[in-house]
């Protein structure tokens, strides 16, 4: 298992680089720069702002230079737009408020999704699994940019429960409405999952077994369906771990969290070239991570499973 | 007009004259007026703050924030006339040429020092320095200021600029031709102050809320990028007993939807007002909804260049173009905030402008489209024949739907719009590259006069993206920089925009916004809609 883990990370290496250089072409390739704006520059300031941030070097300088940067200083190099902050700040700034409202939608998505999944099987055509499949498919058709303007307009406008927006260190009123916003497609794809896994478990040899030696049903479900009825629930959840954890654009949006989420594709828009790798390359080790771990999970729930 | 008398007199001061701005001007309650215990503002930003460094900031909402946290030489008024803002006063030499500005001896940064000449000094030296490499160093340029060209292009010293402190209380500035409008222009945010110790002390990190000194009427608490920019009062500002306001909070909300909402809520005192959304806002709300002129004008950009389609090379095509175009439908049916239709390219309201007598500015819209017609069938262009042009805008709502209505005005008179939407920065790449054939395009004043604009289109702007080149046009604007009374040129110039059509102006911007009923002091006739928070104050209600 160690020479396993070993092995994936030393592959996670070559991966990255991979990752970096396209990105970093692909974005060197799209039109317009980081000082195209509406009020042409005059071509020497611009080749003053060019020089100042290396822009007039070859390519393959510029990406050697960058990658030196983050090897020997760990540095990610200063933002092309907002010119008082490096991209490290930018990061430091915006990730742990992305990763406090993705861990808690998470954990409200899994154990919410899971819950209404298993009642769903184990109550399969009766009114407890319409009501699961109701509220799951509910979900499921709200995206989160439909679902938080009403929010704010219920929770905010008419009932004046909650703030509109903002973060203010994470305050749980804070919290809140970007939780519920953000989980819930989540939550329904993890309903859906877990019931059709359970579902197909139930129906299994070992758990008609674990029936006829009159265990009771609580306990057929908690020690002999729920770990095997779990294994496409995990493999889903580790790409759904670092897509909450990395951000949603429109969470940050609608309830100004100041999250990488926003910035990530105001990067992108701006030719903010350095902010833009800094959180492609966070996302990247974020999702090899990820993807390691849910292997790894695998193994020690299916003893079928051995690397 | 107010804003039109003050800055004439300012802009005619005879040559040796002290020039006097009238006295300071700070909240100014007015007796009988209970101000509320609450005396926070909380306003609005679309975006994140890029920069707080002046010399940096290429933004309008980053200037809202460098206007409270620094002070010019000069501030408006809500009017837009100047007041003192560091500087009391000026004299200007005989020939127009050099400034000497008398500075006052009480204004301190907020850790106490006073100051002086020398910031200035250094700032306007860091601006034009090719080592800032600022985006805003061509507005020293743009000023004429004594070597700046030489000097941003790296062939001269920095030291070589035409600034000088010839004491800590007196800054003396020299131009190299003589312009009207030149104390104007020092209200803008890239020639504040700044502090050359604290730079060099912390880098690029001075603008952090811990370690930024500014010499304006606020300081900055806290900066949390994309969320919220906090400033409380400074107690070392010069005029900090008239001022009211203890505390400025900027949320940034990029939906302008969920900022209505959230300003609805009360957790704001202004925003702006999404398109369409006026009329209804204006019969729920009637104190607080407002539109007011505001200094932006939107146009469609024709390539008459070399590059751009022969048949934009014809003037009565590019007239049958604009005459086809119902303003009226897209001001009055599509933004329906008050803007206004537009016929020439100078916003209406830009102080001391007077509009031409454009024709068909005055006719109907059926006698406009009828020569649209007429001209375009004289050029061979009918429903059967049409010709066929695209039209470029970068993503958003309104640009679609202007664009949309544009296609449908032209339609029926035999010209096929391809509507082309695309990134912004796409759009902006290929304008500058001369790769369209109309392009949607705006223009924000960096002043309060007619040149912000006018200067545009002259063949050596830099900014001229449809290649529209004329003699006379150019002359004029040139002649316009040393003339007395430079408005009648200027009013020729648009009289050639308006006969050569290189543009087709859509409309006139106004700012359309929420205001909290209790907030006062607010700019009510500034075109520029400068505000500075020492201005104003919430009444109890």
């Amino acid at each position: 298992m160690l020479v396993y883990i070993l092995k994936r990370l030393a592959i996670a290496v070559p991966t990255l680089l991979i990752l970096i250089i396209a990105s970093f072409l692909l974005m060197h390739a799209a039109p317009g720069g980081p000082f195209t704006a509406e009020r042409e520059l005059p071509p020497q300031v611009l080749a003053n702002l060019n020089a100042k941030y290396g822009l007039d070097q070859p390519l393959w300088r510029q990406i050697v230079s960058y990658l030196w940067g983050i090897i020997a200083h760990f540095d990610f190099g200063p933002s092309f737009i907002y010119k008082d902050r490096t991209v490290n700040q930018i990061i430091a700034q915006g990730f742990p408020v992305t990763i406090t409202y993705g861990s808690i939608s998470f954990l409200v998505a899994v154990v919410v999704g899971v819950a209404l999944g298993v009642t769903a099987a184990v109550k399969q055509n009766t009114w407890l699994d319409y009501i699961a499949v109701g509220i799951s498919i509910g979900a499921q058709v709200l995206p989160n940019f439909v679902m938080a303007p009403i929010l704010v307009l219920v929770f905010t406008l008419w009932l004046g429960w909650l703030p509109g927006g903002g973060w203010q260190g994470g305050q749980w009123q804070y919290l809140i409405m970007p939780v519920i916003a953000l989980s819930t497609s989540f939550m329904a794809s993890i309903a859906r999952i877990t019931r059709s896994s359970m579902l197909e478990v139930l129906t299994s040899n070992h758990i008609r077994t674990a029936k006829a030696k009159g265990l009771p049903m609580r306990r057929v479900i908690a020690r002999h369906a729920l770990k095997p009825a779990m294994l496409p629930v995990i493999s889903y959840l580790g790409p759904a771990f670092v897509t909450m954890i990395t951000g949603s654009v429109i969470v940050d949006i609608y309830f100004s969290t100041g999250g990488i989420g926003k910035a990530f594709v105001d990067s992108a828009l701006n030719r903010d070239y350095a902010v833009m790798m800094g959180v492609t390359i966070l996302m990247g080790t974020l999702t090899i991570l990820f993807n390691l771990v849910v292997d790894v999970l695998y193994a020690w729930i299916d003893p079928k499973i051995r690397y | 007009m107010k804003i039109q008398r003050a800055v004439s007199a300012l802009a005619l001061v005879a040559a040796g004259v002290v020039a006097s701005v009238p006295a300071a001007y700070a909240a100014d309650v007015p007796e009988g007026v209970s101000l509320s215990e609450n005396q926070t503002y909380t306003f609005w930003l679309l975006d994140a703050i890029k920069s707080m460094d002046p010399q940096i900031n290429t933004d309008v909402e980053g200037s809202d924030i460098l206007r409270n946290l620094f002070e010019g030489l000069y501030n408006e008024d809500a009017t837009g006339a100047l007041v003192p803002g560091v500087a009391l006063d000026h004299t200007l030499s005989e020939d127009g040429l050099t400034y000497t500005f008398n500075l006052r001896d009480d204004a301190k940064w907020s850790d106490g020092k006073p100051v002086t000449a020398n910031d200035f000094v250094y700032a306007w030296k860091r601006l034009a320095d090719p080592a800032t490499a600022s985006e805003y160093a061509w507005y020293m340029e743009l000023m004429q200021i004594e070597n700046a060209p030489a000097i941003i292009a790296g062939e001269a010293p920095v030291d070589d600029l035409g600034v000088k402190a010839l004491d800590d209380h007196t800054l003396e500035v020299k131009i190299t031709t003589p312009l009207p409008y030149f104390p104007q222009m020092l209200v803008h945010g890239s020639t504040f102050p700044v502090r050359q110790d604290v730079i060099e002390e912390f880098g690029d990190n001075w603008t952090q809320p811990e370690n930024l000194i500014g010499n304006g009427a606020y300081t900055l608490t806290e900066h949390l990028l994309g969320e919220r920019v906090e400033m409380d009062k400074s107690d070392t500002y010069w005029d900090a007993d008239k001022t009211v306001i203890t505390h400025l909070t900027a949320l940034t909300i990029n939906d302008v939807n969920q900022g209505l909402t959230r300003y609805l809520a009360g957790e704001l005192d202004r925003v702006n007002i999404p398109a369409g959304q006026y009329p209804r806002l204006a019969e729920e709300y009637p104190d607080e909804a407002t539109s007011l002129p505001y200094s932006c004008s939107y146009i469609y950009m024709l390539n008459v260049g070399e590059k751009g389609p022969e048949a934009l090379k014809d003037v009565n095509v590019r007239k049958a173009l604009s005459y086809a175009i119902n303003r009226d439908i897209i001001v009055d049916n599509i933004l329906q905030g008050g803007q206004h239709a537009a016929y020439n390219w100078t916003h209406w309201a830009t102080a001391g402008f007077t509009m031409p007598d454009i024709d068909y500015a005055g006719w109907t819209q059926e006698e406009r489209t009828a020569k649209a017609k007429e001209l375009l069938e004289a050029a061979g262009y009918t429903p059967e024949t049409p010709l066929e042009l695209e039209l470029n805008y970068n993503t958003s709502e309104d640009h679609k739907k202007i664009a949309i209505a544009a296609s449908q005005f032209l339609k029926p008179l035999g010209v096929n719009l391809t509507l082309n939407n695309m990134e912004w920065k796409v759009h902006t790449d290929r304008m500058q590259s001369q790769d369209f054939e109309m392009a949607r395009y705006a223009w924000c004043g960096d002043y309060n006069e007619a040149s912000t604009y006018l200067d545009l289109f002259t063949s050596y702007s830099g900014h001229n993206n449809g290649e529209f080149f004329n003699d006379d046009y150019d002359k004029l604007m040139k002649d316009s920089k040393t003339a007395e009374d430079p408005q009648p040129m200027y009013t020729a110039a648009e009289q050639i925009l308006a006969d050569e059509m290189p543009v087709l102006p859509i409309y006139h911007y106004a700012k359309v916004d929420m205001i909290a009923s209790d907030i006062k002091g607010l700019p009510t006739d500034n075109v520029m809609q400068t505000w500075y928070g020492k201005d104003l104050y919430r009444v109890a209600e």
